[in-house]
């Protein structure tokens, strides 16, 4: 990689784990999302 | 408990639904070309290679502050004008802010690590960031605890108030507390270190793209929040009739 | 207020009402130490200022949701909000009367287990006056959390979640002013400050914890 040298472990590690977490709190926001429209929709269509 | 019927959750939904994009969007944008660059910038071989986490760490703990600040307005703006849609951008925002907080805590632990050769130390600033995330755990998990929506705000509101109030305390009494024990040995992080150009301009921009990327999940966040008290508001309309 | 006092303090005296609990706790604790971490007397002696101070807010901890629950469950406390006696005025004298009850007893009980845990001499004078000095706030800022999370199921686990980090400045303050003591150095900074702190949340948290309240008991 671009001069990492010795760190490579770490800021990979470093990188890897926020990029995880951000991406996990990303998806559950969309999901949760779609999910409250969806329930909302299907009762306004139904009640 | 219609809230549907106020202007101020109508305007919001059609408003943060206008703009939701264009956020989405420059998050985007701004994050990967601002951590991408500070990723291929070249490194002085004084810190190695691990100057390069502050691209994350930077940004991530400017937002776990300004996100518990966020919480903090929204809370006053719901205790003192009712403003429902304050109070569930507050309820939306803590989440993400404990987030950042946890990554402002992994990476700070990691920046540290060839300096200490520990993966933790009780470091000042890391210290404070703990006690933070630990607040926003209690604060979430309040939220969840009660009931009743609009106490659940109440109560919430409060504990912001005052955790904020302890937050601020903590700080001081925990640098008093690394200091006056392990005199010198305080291993500050150290992101205030005289940034050179080629460093401070991918920073901003990562700033600006977690800010965005803050903004993006707090607008979605408020409307999936807005969208079940609708939901429950009907149900509980229907279950009265 | 004084009827008040007295009748919280006799409630929390009667069997089952948590008087002996907290300080039995506290020495469990405090035995638990040595098992731990060995018992080598220079160890302990190095940690016995902060078990000591951990062991007395978490013996503090545990009698917290009983400041309300009593009044809540029968609606005394749906009374005593409705009474002349301002909200707040009944959430300082519950405070204080989980202080007489709960605090105060582990002030007293403190420098035994000091020297259970190697406390070195000089110490023990202030342990005492730093537990004295903060276990009011501890007390006190009880009052808030337990009035947050008053009538919840399972409200103790998050009474500690929310309670604990508000405990952190007086930890730090009264640990530093006993470790300083046991050094021979002048402790009157960290206790100053301990001080203030104390002094800050009894004027403020009442209010605080009165409007949790009132939240809860609409």
């Amino acid at each position: 990689m671009i001069e990492l040298g010795k760190y490579a472990g770490t800021v990979l590690a470093a990188y890897g784990i926020s990029l995880g977490l951000l991406l996990a709190v990303v998806v559950q926001t969309l999901v949760a999302n779609r999910r409250a429209r969806r329930e909302l929709e299907e009762h306004e269509r139904n009640g | 408990m219609s809230i549907w019927e106020y202007a101020n959750p109508v305007k919001f939904m059609r408003s943060s639904g206008a703009i939701l994009p264009w956020v989405v969007a420059g998050a985007a944008i701004c994050t990967v070309f601002g951590l991408v660059w500070g990723f291929l910038t070249p490194v002085d071989y004084r810190q190695g290679a691990t100057v390069k986490i502050v691209f994350l760490h930077v940004p991530a703990a400017l937002m776990a502050i300004n996100a518990w600040l966020m919480m903090l307005v929204a809370s006053l703006i719901w205790l003192v004008r009712r403003h429902h849609v304050s109070a569930l951008a507050a309820k939306a925002a803590a989440p993400v802010g404990a987030v950042m907080t946890l990554i402002a805590l992994v990476t700070g632990a990691i920046w540290g690590q060839p300096m200490w050769g520990t993966w933790w130390e009780w470091d000042p600033r890391l210290t404070s960031f703990l006690i933070l995330f630990l607040f926003y755990l209690g604060y979430i998990a309040l939220w969840e605890a009660v009931e009743d929506p609009d106490s659940a705000a109440d109560l919430t509101g409060v504990l912001c108030l005052v955790g904020s109030v302890f937050a601020l305390l903590s700080r001081y009494a925990v640098n008093f507390w690394n200091q006056g024990l392990h005199q010198g040995a305080s291993l500050s992080v150290a992101p205030g270190e005289r940034m050179s150009a080629v460093y401070r301009y991918p920073l901003y921009l990562s700033m600006l793209g977690f800010f965005l990327l803050f903004l993006a999940l707090l607008l979605i966040r408020t409307r999936t929040e807005i969208r079940r008290r609708r939901l429950a508001a009907l149900l509980a309309r229907e279950n009265r009739a | 207020m004084r009827a008040l006092l007295l009748r919280d303090i006799r409630l929390a005296m009667r069997a089952g009402g948590g008087f002996g609990l907290g300080l039995a706790f506290f020495l469990i604790l405090c035995t638990l130490v040595p098992f731990g971490v060995g018992p080598e007397g220079g160890t302990l002696a190095r940690i016995a200022p902060g078990i000591l101070w951990i062991g007395a807010l978490l013996s503090c901890l545990l009698s917290l949701d009983r400041i309300y629950a009593l009044d809540f469950e029968d609606g005394s406390l749906d009374l005593l909000a409705t009474a002349p006696l301002p909200l707040e005025g009944v959430v300082a004298v519950k405070a204080l009367a989980h202080w007489l009850t709960t605090g105060l007893p582990l002030v007293i009980l403190a420098p035994v287990l000091g020297v259970l845990l190697h406390l070195p001499g000089p110490a023990h004078l202030w342990l005492v006056v730093s537990l004295l000095i903060g276990t009011p706030a501890l007390s006190m800022l009880g009052a808030f959390g337990a009035a947050v999370t008053v009538g919840l199921r399972r409200g103790g686990l998050l009474l500690s979640l929310l309670v604990l980090p508000l405990y952190v400045p007086t930890l730090i303050f009264g640990a530093e002013a006993v470790l300083r003591g046991a050094a021979g150095a002048d402790p009157a900074t960290p206790l100053v400050f301990l001080a203030g702190i104390t002094l800050a949340t009894l004027a403020v948290m009442p209010f605080a914890a009165a409007a949790a309240l009132r939240i809860n008991l609409r």
